[in-house]
This record gives C-alpha cells, sequence and structure tokens, in this order.
C-alpha cells in the first residue's frame, strides 16, 4: 500500500501524517508513507485543501485531520 | 463527485429517542451557561473585594477585578461560539465554495467569496492550495482575493472577543468593515488586470476536475465538529487569551488615564498610517491583541487607529506574503498589500472622524 499525506507541513498535517503512522503500526500492513510538501505536486494530485491523505493513488480526505478510526477503515482494517 | 457514506446513513433517520436526548443536552447546555454567564460580574465583585479584601477602586482592585471578570467571560463566549461556528462550518468545504464561486462574474462574486470567507473551514496553511485549485477552476483572481482577504480578517475569534470586551457596536463594525475591504480590495485586482502576476505554472497547470469525495453528514457528526473545534481552537489560543487580558488588566489599572490621547488619539493624524504599518511585520492572533486594544481605547487611543492596527496584525501578515510568494509574482504581493492597506487605512479614518 502506498500511503501519501499532502500537506505543506503545518500542525494538522504532522497531525494527519502521525495517525496514518499509528494506524499502519496498528494493522501491521506493509504500507510505505510519503510526506509530500511541494505546492506543484499537492496541485498536481487536484487537491487544494490541505491536509489531505491518498491511498494507492485514490483520494481519502481532504481539508482535515482523519480520525483513527477513519484511518484504520482506509486500511481495510 | 462519488459520496463517501458515513457510519450512519444519512436518510436513516436518529430514533427518536436520541433525538430528544440530543435537544435536553443542548438545552441544559445553554441553560448553565447563561446562568454562570449572568453571574460572573457578582462573582468577580465577590472575589475581588471580599475574598481578597482588595479596595474598590484602587488601582490594584480594579486591575483584579478587570482580570477576574473578563478572563472566565471571554473564554465562555469563545467556547460557546467556536462550538456553533464548527456545526456550521460543517456545512461548507472549500470544495463546495469553489463551485459556488466558479460560475460567478465579478462583483456578486467578490461579494459571495468574502461571506463564503467567514463559513468556509480553512487553514491559512492552505492558502497556497487554496489558491492555486480557484484559480484553476476559473474563479476570477479578484474573487479569489475577496475570499484570501476576509478569510483570516473576519474570524469568529476575533468577533467574540471585540462583541465581550466592546461590545457589539464595535463588533459589528469590524464585521461590517472587514467585509466591505475585502470585497473592494479584490474587485479592484480584478479590475487591475494582473493574471499574468500570478507565477508561471500555475497559470500553465492543467487540472483534472476535483475528484474529491463528498461527505454526507449527520448532525451527530456536525456536533463532533463543533467539538472539535473547542479543542482545537479554544486549546490553542486560551492561554493568549489569559495573557491579553492580564497585559490588559495592567494598562487598565496603572497607565494614566489620556495617555495614549497624544499618540494614538483622533488629533495625530499619522498615527493612522504608523498603525498599519507596524501592524503589517506583527503577527499575532486575535485572541492576544483584542484585550490589549481595549485597554488602549480606555487610555485614550481612537477607535479608528486601533481598528486599523488590529485588521492590520491580523489581514496582513508577513508569513502569510512569503508563503503566497511561491504562487504570486512580487508586483501581485505589492498591489495586494498596498490596496488592503489603503483600505484599512480609510477605515481608520473614517471611524475617526465618524465617532
Amino acid at each position: 500500500m502506498e500511503i501519501k499525506v499532502l500537506g505543506p507541513g503545518c500542525a494538522k498535517c504532522s497531525e494527519t501524517e502521525k495517525i496514518m503512522t499509528e494506524a499502519i503500526a496498528e494493522t501491521g500492513i506493509t504500507a510505505t508513507i510519503e510526506k509530500i510538501s511541494d505546492f506543484q505536486q499537492i496541485a498536481k494530485y487536484g487537491v487544494f485543501s490541505t491536509p489531505a491523505v491518498v491511498i494507492d493513488g485514490q483520494i481519502k480526505c481532504v481539508g482535515k485531520v482523519p480520525t483513527k478510526k477513519e484511518a484504520l477503515a482506509w486500511l481495510d482494517w | 463527485m462519488p459520496t463517501i457514506t458515513s457510519d450512519h446513513p444519512p436518510d436513516q433517520p436518529l430514533a427518536t429517542a436520541t433525538k430528544i436526548k440530543y435537544i435536553l443536552m443542548i438545552l441544559t447546555g445553554l441553560a448553565l451557561w447563561l446562568a454562570i454567564y449572568k453571574n460572573l460580574h457578582n462573582f468577580a465583585e465577590y472575589s475581588a473585594f471580599s475574598l481578597l479584601g482588595l479596595e474598590p477602586g484602587s488601582r490594584l482592585g480594579e486591575a483584579v477585578l478587570f482580570f477576574i471578570y473578563d478572563t472566565p467571560k471571554v473564554l465562555m463566549l469563545l467556547v460557546l461560539i467556536v462550538f456553533a461556528v464548527g456545526v456550521l462550518r460543517s456545512f461548507f468545504t472549500p470544495e463546495r465554495t469553489r463551485l459556488i464561486l466558479a460560475g460567478k462574474s465579478e462583483s456578486t462574486g467578490n461579494v459571495l467569496a468574502a461571506l463564503l470567507g467567514i463559513v468556509t473551514p480553512f487553514c491559512s496553511c492552505s492558502a497556497v492550495p487554496l489558491f492555486i485549485g480557484f484559480v484553476t477552476a476559473g474563479v476570477p483572481l479578484g474573487v479569489t482575493f475577496s475570499f484570501l482577504i476576509a478569510a483570516p480578517m473576519v474570524n469568529e475569534i476575533a468577533l467574540v472577543l471585540l462583541f465581550g470586551l466592546l461590545g457589539w457596536k464595535v463588533a459589528a463594525i469590524y464585521m461590517g468593515t472587514g467585509l466591505v475591504i475585502a470585497i473592494i480590495a479584490g474587485w479592484v485586482i480584478g479590475r487591475l488586470h494582473m493574471e499574468r502576476h500570478i507565477e508561471d505554472w500555475v497559470r500553465e497547470m492543467h487540472i483534472k476536475a476535483s475528484d474529491v469525495p463528498d461527505e454526507k453528514l449527520t448532525w451527530a457528526e456536525r456536533f463532533g465538529h463543533g467539538r472539535t473545534a473547542v479543542r482545537d481552537i479554544v486549546g490553542r489560543v486560551w492561554i493568549y487569551v489569559v495573557l491579553g487580558i492580564a497585559v490588559g488588566a495592567g494598562i487598565h489599572g496603572y497607565v494614566p488615564e489620556g495617555f495614549m490621547v497624544s499618540i494614538m488619539g483622533k488629533d495625530a493624524w499619522w498615527s493612522v498610517p504608523a498603525a498599519v504599518l507596524v501592524g503589517i511585520p506583527m503577527y499575532s492572533n486575535a485572541a492576544g491583541i483584542v484585550p490589549i486594544i481595549d485597554a488602549l481605547l480606555g487610555k485614550g487611543a481612537a477607535l479608528g487607529t486601533v481598528l486599523a492596527f488590529m485588521m492590520s496584525v491580523i489581514a496582513l501578515s508577513l508569513p502569510e506574503m512569503v508563503i503566497l510568494r511561491k504562487v504570486l509574482k512580487p508586483q501581485l504581493i505589492a498591489v495586494f498589500i498596498g490596496v488592503v492597506a489603503v483600505g484599512i487605512m480609510l477605515v481608520g479614518y473614517l471611524f475617526n472622524i465618524i465617532i
């Protein structure tokens, strides 16, 4: 699984990354997590409110910090 | 647009019992809130003069009274309003706002954008992605600026503090003039046709239609948004409120009456532009600055000058300019700062003349 956290690097973006990392650890699945902070790259995803989470190319949420429950659901857990 | 269904499908009505439970909880909460709020002044006087034994009318007594009355008052207002705004904002997303604005002409678009700037949830670090999203979707440049100016300037924290410390009239003046500045400044920027001063890579960008999931929320989830907003925002700003009120209380009790008249009074014409200039590099949130402004007003500073200072601090911040530089060329940033600064100065002079 390829997880990308999109955000320029404010507190909410770091929080989102932390929640995704924790969710991955809880499920024990193998997944890569990548932080994307370059505006040009973020725009290419068609996302314009950050933080956003993209899993395997699919946009899962934008403009908010997801809850752990949501994160686990996206990982099919 | 694909739809994410939440845990409870929205078309399934909440069980009547749950609904009644919610309504009762809200009513009880509001009644309790109101009962405490109404008695804050008595409690503060009792604490300051009976419990602590301070002399009414003495410097220390007045400063302490100011602090123990205004701190809980402002914090309680903050919790209530931030919760309400959190619920309100769950009806808006930047995606929906963009859809509304994309089809609009200028003028109407400027007015709508400024109003939507107040209710659309938007974190200031999203300014650049949002700018790209708006402009590439065909939202006119000037309309985009109306949004970007209104969003930080007219915010619930500023309004709560102005209302709590200075009364509803000042809060209404601030909100009204803030909106007018956002609408007119955006319109002026649009008239100047500065599209070529957007960075080239943004203009060349072709973004696929957004396939961002559109969420349907239940009321329980909307209240959840309100709770999260209270935890996030009040958790972040309470310390500034308390510090701001403490400094304000000090000024209140110890700085002589009329001290600010010569520096920030009506007759010092240069004080309005000076207040705006000083405000640009200052970066503070409304929470810390309003209590100080309140105290300055009490010492003879003119309302227009003080409002101009506050607007400049909140709406024109250096860090935001640095971020926006990634998508705007320097000329456009300069015009943005110039137009907004002139608008703020006009507001400052206007209120110094009429009040």
